[in-house]
């Protein structure tokens, strides 16, 4: 080796790589641009198949773009102008009509749907498809039980257009659990031919492939990179989107992805922090849109298993002691639903989620604290550091008030990684934690949260008879459509969760999105994902 | 020679067997269930335990360990949960993607450093020699990530010189054919200018990053071997003989500093290699430190004993390799001694 020549070299390559490099658009380049919407998130997917195991959020996305459901929703405008998906309108999807019986619903398909390797739908793989999802284990079966959909047998195939699903007992949930994402229709035909004796489902070929008759293609996947989409130009499911190809970027620095939109290099940030959302509305250059997460909230949760916040005196008086606007303009920066504040802890509707009967009101947090004859507290905090720029202040605030009444506490941060297995344990005295359900009922949010089953989300560990019986009549009522007896179990389980505080409501986060201003179509879902479908790129 | 190189071959297996032994042990400790985390949000005991089971999970642990270590010696390093990829296949397309990222910033580093090292030893005191002080200071305490979105702010949001810092490739261009898994080079070989110059202009921002922070080894430990050579009497004897100063500094002291500043060099490269997580994250490079960390974040065993390994083994190649470039650079040292 010369010294000499090697000097020589590598400072030619430094000064080379110095110029800086304009970009140079071929003119090809740029027309794609405008049929191509260039998406940028924090994560990307691990699995393109909502069935895998451990299939992430992000995987969702891909799941709803690329297969069909036999039904979906209908879309409604805000009364801000934004638009959500419509709760209670349905509308065919692969289906061309849907017929509700007393015991069972049933589906004609459309005769034109093709899955993308052009192989006709029919109702053998909507049988398969709907099989997979209850045999399946883990999320996918756990979410299908959430609508009474449990056995195989409840799938019926009527004749090669029809299908049939029984009901085991009537349940609200049922319909609106068709039109989540788990119970897409797969290409039975295909994955068979790809299922082993240890893989009977073709998980691992669904993994990194669509077998699907969705909107959209993947035709390419890098983990932890970019997902690239092209338009399925023979879909039937709808109306033909209009971009012809979506590239999903994974950019992990939150800092990057906000100058991104703001130079105008990237159309949709989707999931954006509280802080950048305010600051971007301040500042008008793109458009941010901000919705309500459905059935979803902020709360501090006490153990009610353990003392001390086995007294309800003691909840109660933490409950009187938050201090609550303060805790939303810091963790929020004010973009929150309030949920503290209300008239009073006996709601008289059934408008969910409710404000709590609570407010910041020291003096008679002491007064209760002294009632409750229990002193000398010293107790832990705990949170989700993956939820830390949120769960943070919120818990340094918490600790503040509740040393105003002599509860001494430490905060515990728990890794993302071991927050379930530690909510699982239920050992945890003290959480700020956030819970929602896809399907918008107040009753859903209290089986999972409230119910004596003692589900993961029961994280207070609150198992209470009376409770159990208000919310199996407010099912019971919802399936029939009694109204008025709905109505009585619900603003009744409300009311005794609010007086007896389990969790203590915070507030009702938003899903924050920027958009280019000449993005438009963005619908909000209630399973926090975007939707291309709709998206149109002016 | 090739007679020493199976030797010290011999001597590494040990190493990789206690490496395979500890990763293994180590990811087993640590704290956080992955069948919980991957089971996902409305998760039931049940559904766990079914998880679990499809991970392996439920098995002893010895035989755990005997399935894993069947699986590496076919190759197959395990399936990582969080990208739901081969964990071998995930290592191979991502270690170029860092390997590329760390030559360049290294090759920037070494463009600057080394003859700032040179001129600080030779002109001491003077008014380089405070430069290189206030650069190696300045760099190694501003931390990567503060560097990163600084020249992110600076020369893509303000100036708009460079490109977006999303990654390897603009989200538009398309990747060269895999040859090499270096864009730079796979793009040469097929003639594909244009890719190769979005793929630099892509590169420029974090290597200058990464560059900037190993600057400060790099030049103070060429400064300070650059003192010891200059002082010696070798050295006097060259000025003393009427040797031009260029001749006298590059050919004779140079070449005799240069030991202790391969060293260091090799040292930076496979801490660069593994430690450049942060600068990933702000240009959203999809290297290999992103990966294990993220990994490590979700207790998804494979990926983080594949990283472990395959740095061990990169570790081990690399001092094999500075070692046999001491006896090209200085024939006195011998690999036996």
């Amino acid at each position: 080796m010369k010294r000499r020549d090697f000097l020589k070299s590598v400072t030619g390559v430094a000064a080379g790589a110095m110029v800086p490099a304009p970009a140079i658009w071929s003119p090809a380049k740029a027309d794609a641009r405008s049929e191509t919407l260039l998406l940028v998130t924090e994560n990307g997917p691990n699995n393109l198949d909502i069935h895998g195991v451990g299939t992430n959020r992000p995987g969702y996305e891909t799941s709803w773009n690329c297969y069909d459901r036999l039904i979906s929703h209908e879309t409604k405008t805000l009364p801000d102008g934004t638009l959500s998906y419509d709760r209670d309108k349905f509308k065919p999807e692969l289906a061309e009509d849907m017929n509700i019986g007393d015991m069972s619903v049933t589906f004609k398909l459309k005769k034109s749907a093709k899955f993308h390797d052009g192989t006709p739908v029919t109702a053998n793989d909507v049988k398969w498809s709907l099989d997979r999802a209850v045999s399946v284990g883990g999320f996918p079966t756990v979410q299908m039980k959430a609508g009474s959909l449990v056995n195989k047998e409840q799938f019926v195939v009527v004749d090669d257009n029809t299908v049939r699903v029984d009901f085991i007992k009537k349940d609200r949930l049922t319909v609106p659990d068709l039109a989540v994402i788990v119970p897409g229709v797969y290409n039975s035909g295909l994955l068979k031919s790809k299922a082993t004796e240890k893989d009977p489902w073709a998980l691992d070929y669904t993994k990194s492939n669509i077998a699907g008759s969705g909107a959209y293609k993947v035709t390419s996947w890098k983990p932890g990179v970019e997902v690239v989409y092209e338009r399925n130009d023979d879909w039937v499911g709808g109306k033909l989107p209009q971009l012809k190809k979506v590239i999903w970027r994974t950019i992990p620095s939150q800092g990057n992805r906000r100058a991104l939109m703001e130079r105008g290099d990237a159309d949709i940030s989707f999931d954006l922090s509280s802080k950048d959302t305010a600051e971007m509305k301040k500042e008008g250059k793109l458009v941010i849109i901000s919705n309500p997460i459905g059935n979803g909230m902020y709360s501090v949760e006490l153990n009610v298993k353990n003392p001390p916040f086995d007294n309800e005196k003691v909840r109660q008086a933490v409950a009187y002691a938050l201090p609550y606007q303060k805790i939303m303009d810091a963790a929020m920066f004010g973009l929150a639903n309030p949920l503290f504040g209300g008239p009073s802890n006996n709601v008289t509707d059934i408008t969910w989620p409710a404000k709590t009967g609570y407010s910041d009101n020291i003096a008679k947090a002491k007064a209760l604290m002294a009632e409750s004859g229990v002193s000398g507290i010293d107790t832990t905090i705990s949170f989700d550091l993956g939820a830390g720029d949120i769960c943070e202040p919120i818990s340094v605030l918490v600790q503040e008030s509740l040393g105003q009444l002599g509860i001494k506490t430490t905060i515990n941060k728990v890794p993302g990684a071991n927050w379930r297995s530690e909510m699982a344990k239920k050992s945890m005295p003290l959480m700020v934690n956030f819970f929602s359900g896809w399907l918008d009922y107040p009753e859903y949010f209290f089986f999972w949260c409230y119910s004596g089953q003692n589900a993961i989300f029961n994280t207070p560990s609150y198992v209470n008879k009376d409770m159990d019986t208000l919310i199996d009549a407010a099912s019971a009522a919802a399936a029939v459509g009694d109204k008025d007896k709905y109505a009585k179990n619900v603003e009744g389980f409300i009311s005794k969760a609010y007086n007896e505080v389990p969790r203590i409501p915070l507030f009702q986060p938003f899903l924050n999105v920027a958009t280019q201003k000449s993005i438009s179509g963005y619908v909000y879902w209630f399973h926090r994902q975007v939707d291309y479908r709709s998206l149109v790129k002016a | 020679m090739l007679l020493t190189i199976a030797k010290r071959l011999v001597t590494v297996i040990p190493t990789l067997i206690g490496v395979i032994i500890v990763t293994f042990l180590l990811t087993r400790v640590l704290p956080g269930d992955p069948a919980v985390y991957f089971a996902g949000p409305a998760a039931t005991p049940q559904s766990v335990a079914e998880i679990r089971k499809s991970l392996g999970l439920d098995r002893s642990l010895p035989d755990q360990f005997i399935r894993y270590v069947n699986d590496l010696a076919h190759g197959n390093f395990g399936n990582s949960l969080s990208t739901g990829q081969p964990v071998a296949s995930e290592i191979t397309s991502r270690l170029p993607a860092s390997a590329e990222l760390t030559f360049f910033g290294l090759f920037l580093a070494i463009g600057i450093a080394v003859p700032l090292g040179i001129l600080a030893a030779v002109k001491q005191g003077s008014w380089v020699d405070h430069l290189c002080r206030i650069v190696a200071t300045a760099g190694v305490s501003l931390p990567v990530f503060f560097t990163g979105l600084l020249l992110v702010y600076l020369f893509y949001f303000e100036l708009g010189w460079s490109p977006a810092p999303i990654g390897r490739l603009d989200a538009f261009a398309t990747a060269p054919k895999d040859i090499t898994g270096f864009y730079l080079i796979d793009s040469l070989i097929t003639g594909n200018f244009e890719t190769f110059r979005a793929a630099l202009s892509q590169l420029i921002l974090p290597a200058f990053t990464l560059g900037i922070f190993s600057l400060a080894p790099i030049t103070r430990m060429t400064r300070a071997s650059m003192l010891a050579v200059l002082a010696s009497d070798f050295v006097r004897t060259a000025r003393a003989s009427g040797l031009s100063g260029r001749t006298v500094i590059l050919t004779y002291a140079f070449r005799n500093a240069m030991l202790p500043v391969v060293t260091t060099l090799g040292m930076v490269f496979s801490f660069l290699l593994g430690a450049n997580v942060l600068v990933e994250k702000v240009f959203a490079w999809p290297g290999i430190g992103s990966y294990a960390v993220e990994a490590l974040l979700q207790s998804d065993f494979a990926p983080v004993q594949g990283f472990v390994l395959t740095m061990a083994v990169l570790y081990v190649a690399l001092n094999l390799m500075i070692d046999m470039l001491y006896t090209v650079i200085d024939p006195r040292v011998r690999l036996e001694a």
